[in-house]
């Protein structure tokens, strides 16, 4: 039977890949690009206020809404702006890490900081952030032991937000540089300072083009997941951000919450073609 | 790689800073999860091991407990089909749109989570007219786990030659012998690390979840955020956080070693010393001396 | 590899693009929301299905009352605690939930919307026996026909920390008048929903009076702009808006906020809890001096009830004289159920909570949905979208 089968698909390659395709393309497009595709088409309808029936006639009002009211703007701007934020401190905090993981530790060394760098993922996002709502609280940790120095924590705000999102992605900026960083080959390290270079200079022409791709891998998850989410911002701030608002927005004006949708849809897109075109997709 | 002494302590105390980021929060955590007042304060009044038997005994976590794992197991499942099947015709064929494959395998990860939950929930209730259940859950979450396959899987092929394929055809074996004997063997560690993966970003999701799950059922994280404010069952929640990331220690310590293969295939390839994903064939970076 | 004929895959590449069209489509045309015609009202309470999925206020459905329920009719009761309006119509669309103990600005709307269906009064005994008062008002009864079975009702409270706000307010000024809000800069507590705006309505009412309001939901266009900018006056002095009620007292518990709007759960969670909080005496209703907004909660039963007898037998039971007392004392309202009285606990709890009292309750503004029509004839009063707009952009 799976001789038979496979005679079948030998020689025609083109069956092969229809096959082969099939099942992850029909879920894909259909399943999820139709599901984005019906739930957007919505941004251009509207809503009748009193039954949330959703009125199916073609209108830009959501779209000019968005564009007339400034508090739109201001939100949008904010989460954009602390997603780049978040994105290079990660890159920052990561790196010493990832390099020591990778050209410096030992083999159990390295062992021992994979798993420790990979333990926090499993850990609950929800109760790492309100741990972390803790601490930043009047009377948490944080001022607890700042206090005494005569300083303050952060309080609640833009900072805690941009403080908790950047612990949360950590890991996701730190594996794929460490592994960028584990393919270059000791011997091109090994042959930039034959040639005279020092280690700064090392690593500014040798090592930091080749795993730049790596990093930008890295910023898809910490920028993508920082554009998208509504739980942290909530759970420590009073500041809206794009998530928020269509969250909101659900229940009772679905097409304004689609709307709103499209924003953070179109800056990931945008951001996946220049990752891709900076060759980010063979590091993730 | 050589570094002077300066910017090898430099080095060290980086990391250890960051190593101190990364875990005092769990220890915050790990310090809750022996509270002994209901209330959050710092510091903690006492501490006091009675959460523990309390979380063991609560029926509503272990069956958050147990449909987690279900659910990520069928997600990781279905993930792990589709992903190998898209990353095996993207890495052994050329084809129209072969590219927008990649882009669009990592779209739903990219995408925000609450955008991919409604727009789910959405066709579920709306086009296709059945309940929310764990079934639209899995769904849900197969759909972003697919990229962490696939990106595993079509890193392992690109790196082995597809010489071993055609060797073994000439020898007589057809597709699924090939695929069976050959294919697969170079690729299970792959599959591991990113099975591993998906499994943890299943395991840990909420907001696509919030919007596929049924009224009557409850994943871990979902359980978790409706206790996460109520003072007398904080407590629990934390313990019931400490106990997954100890428990998750030896699958993640696993997939690392798994990871970390030896030469094989890849050193046919003329022995760049390239690394496979996460771990692999030793270089000669060098201790700080 | 052998390269492809790429006229074959171009072909299956449209197919799929057609798959994606036709979902598109079937959006567009097929899709009709899930909720046609408001469904019918039961005519006869059978067996219990053996579960029943409710939506509630935090405080509403807990184990004193629930576990004797399960074992008397063995339906076994999944509870989704709601925290605003918003998030119960929404859970409600879904259909995925057979009952729901909903504020009077949610009624309408998930009656407007299909979502709920009439309640049969007669297949509820307790009914009879419910507060007059309760019965038959815009919020639960709507073109002469019942949706649903007053729970109770209660004041949002104005909620203080004693060490922290000297002396003891005794108006919404200490929160509303920006003056007297800074004081308090960033210990402020506010509920985050857009029916908020009606309670800086009620302040404006009694402190501008030129404005003329006269039902803080019904708005025209200038007392709405006032109300608004009153509390984009307060924004910088606002800790935290709190969307669930437990967040609320875990920031009042921390010492993160000091003074706020609340509800009555929380205010005996904390002071169960030993912290120093106090609200406008109980001899005052809970009220401050302008009044109060308020809410007057009513269970209705979902279109599309997967256990409908067993939701009739919830209604029954939540309104049952023992059970109704527990619940009112348990969150501190006034229960709907006249007989709940000879069962509470503290013998004077009607009294205190006004139970009995229809005047005291002209005070109160129960919560209600904004629509266009005002009630003297005019229909140029902000609708509920224009609530939800305007929260966005005070928030900011």
């Amino acid at each position: 039977m799976s001789r038979r089968l496979a005679n079948l698909f030998h020689g025609r390659p083109r069956l092969q890949v229809g096959a082969l395709l099939a099942g992850p393309i029909g879920w894909l497009v259909v399943g999820y690009l139709g599901s984005l595709a019906v739930l957007l088409i919505a941004a251009f309808w509207t809503v009748d206020p009193l039954s949330g029936e959703v009125v199916r006639g073609l209108s830009f009002e959501n779209l000019e809404t968005l564009v007339n009211e400034p508090v739109y703007r201001t939100i949008i701007g904010r989460t954009v702006a602390i997603a780049a934020l978040v994105t290079v401190t990660d890159a920052v905090l990561a790196f010493p890490i990832a390099f020591y993981m990778a050209k410096v530790a030992s083999r159990r060394g390295k062992a021992i900081l994979v798993v420790a760098v990979l333990l926090p993922l499993w850990s609950s996002y929800l109760v790492k952030v309100y741990s972390w709502r803790t601490m930043l609280s009047a009377d948490g940790v944080i001022n607890w032991a700042l206090n005494p120095l005569g300083l303050h924590g952060p309080g609640y705000g833009n900072v805690a937000v941009w403080l908790v999102m950047s612990y949360l992605w950590l890991p996701y900026m730190i594996l794929p540089i460490y592994a960028g960083l584990e393919r270059i080959p000791g011997s091109l390290i090994s042959a930039s300072e034959d040639l005279g270079a020092g280690p700064f200079t090392t690593f500014r022409r040798v090592i930091l083009p080749l795993v730049f791709p790596a990093v930008v891998a890295g910023s898809i998850f910490t920028f993508a997941l920082t554009l998208g989410d509504y739980i942290t911002p909530r759970l420590v701030s009073n500041n809206q951000f794009i998530g928020n608002v269509i969250f909101n927005n659900i229940s009772n004006n679905l097409p304004f919450a689609s709307a709103l949708a499209l924003v953070p849809i179109v800056v990931m897109v945008a951001y996946l073609l220049v990752a891709r075109r900076l060759g980010a997709f063979e590091h993730i | 790689m050589r570094l002077s002494r300066r910017s090898a302590f430099l080095l060290r105390a980086a990391v250890a800073v960051g190593l101190a980021f990364i875990y005092v929060p769990l220890i915050v955590i790990l310090i809750y999860a022996f509270n002994a007042s209901n209330v959050l304060e710092w510091p903690p009044p006492g501490l006091t091991l009675d959460w523990f038997p309390k979380a063991f005994e609560s029926e509503s976590v272990r069956e958050a407990l147990l449909t987690s794992v279900k659910a990520g197991l069928a997600a990781t499942a279905i993930a792990l089909i589709l992903g190998t099947l898209a990353s095996l015709a993207v890495a052994r064929h050329r084809f129209f749109g072969r590219e927008t494959i990649s882009f669009l395998v990592i779209l739903p990860i990219a995408l925000p989570g609450i955008v991919t939950g409604v727009a789910l929930s959405n066709t579920f209730t709306q086009v296709l007219g059945i309940d929310l259940s764990l079934f639209t859950v899995i769904v849900g979450h197969a759909t972003f786990c697919i990229v962490v396959i696939y990106n595993n899987v079509v890193a392992r092929l690109r790196r082995t030659s597809s010489s071993f394929e055609e060797a073994s055809a000439d020898l007589g074996a057809h597709t699924w012998q090939t695929f069976r004997f050959v294919t697969m063997p170079q690729l299970r560690t792959a599959l591991a690390a990113g099975a591993l993966l998906a499994f943890a970003l299943s395991f840990d999701e909420i907001i696509v979840t919030t919007f596929t799950i049924g009224a009557g059922e409850e994943t871990l994280p979902i359980w978790i955020f409706s206790r996460l404010f109520r003072p007398s069952q904080l407590p629990i929640v934390n313990v019931v956080a400490v106990l997954v990331v100890l428990i998750s220690i030896v699958p993640v310590y696993l997939a690392h070693r798994l990871t970390r293969e030896e030469g094989g295939a890849t050193a046919a390839r003329g022995g760049r010393g390239e690394r496979i994903e996460g771990g692999g064939v030793e270089t000669e970076a060098t201790a700080v001396p | 590899m052998r390269t492809q004929d790429a006229h074959s895959t171009r072909t299956a590449w449209l197919v799929v693009a057609g798959l994606l069209a036709f979902m598109l489509a079937l959006a567009g045309c097929g899709s009709s929301s899930s909720n046609n015609g408001g469904g019918e009202e039961l005519k006869k309470v059978g067996k219990g299905e053996g579960q029943v999925n409710l939506i509630s206020w935090a405080g509403y459905v807990e184990k004193p009352w629930v576990k004797p329920f399960e074992e008397k009719t063995g339906c076994k009761v999944n509870n989704k605690v709601a925290g605003t309006s918003d998030e119960m119509v929404n859970l409600m669309r879904s259909g995925q939930y057979d009952g729901v103990s909903a504020s009077g600005n949610a009624t309408e709307r998930l009656v407007d919307g299909g979502d709920v269906a009439p309640v049969n009064v007669s297949l509820v005994p307790n009914y009879k026996t419910i507060f007059s008062d309760l019965k038959n008002q815009p919020y639960n009864t709507f073109e002469g026909v019942h949706y649903g079975i007053p729970h109770g009702r209660g004041a949002n409270l104005l909620m203080w920390n004693t060490e922290a706000v000297k002396p003891a307010p005794r108006s919404w000024s200490v929160i509303l008048n920006p003056k007297e809000a800074a004081k308090y800069k960033g210990k402020i507590s506010v509920y985050d929903d857009p029916i908020y705006i009606a309670d800086a309505a009620v302040y404006l009412k009694v402190h501008e009076p030129k404005l003329g309001i006269e039902n803080p939901y019904e708005l025209n266009e200038e007392q709405f702009e006032a109300a608004v900018s009153l509390l984009k006056e307060q924004r910088p002095n606002v800790g935290e808006y709190w969307g669930d009620a437990a967040k609320q007292i875990s920031a009042f518990a921390g010492g993160d906020d000091a003074v706020g709007t609340t509800w009555q759960y929380q205010y005996f969670e904390l002071k169960g809890a030993g912290k120093p909080v106090a609200a406008s005496p109980a001899s005052q209703g809970f009220l401050p001096e302008e009044g109060a907004t308020g809410w007057s909660d009513t269970w209705m039963i979902s279109s599309e009830a997967a256990h409908p007898n067993c939701m009739y037998m919830w209604m029954n039971w939540i309104v049952s004289p023992k059970v109704n007392a527990e619940v009112a004392e348990f969150f501190g309202e006034a229960p709907a159920q006249t007989l709940a009285c000879e069962h509470t606990e503290n013998p004077s709890f009607c009294k205190e909570y006004h139970a009995e009292e229809p005047g005291f309750w002209k005070r109160v503004y129960y919560w209600q949905t904004p629509v266009s029509e005002c009630g003297n004839g005019s229909s140029d009063c902000k609708n509920y979208n224009d609530w939800v707009k305007a929260w966005t952009s005070i928030k900011g």
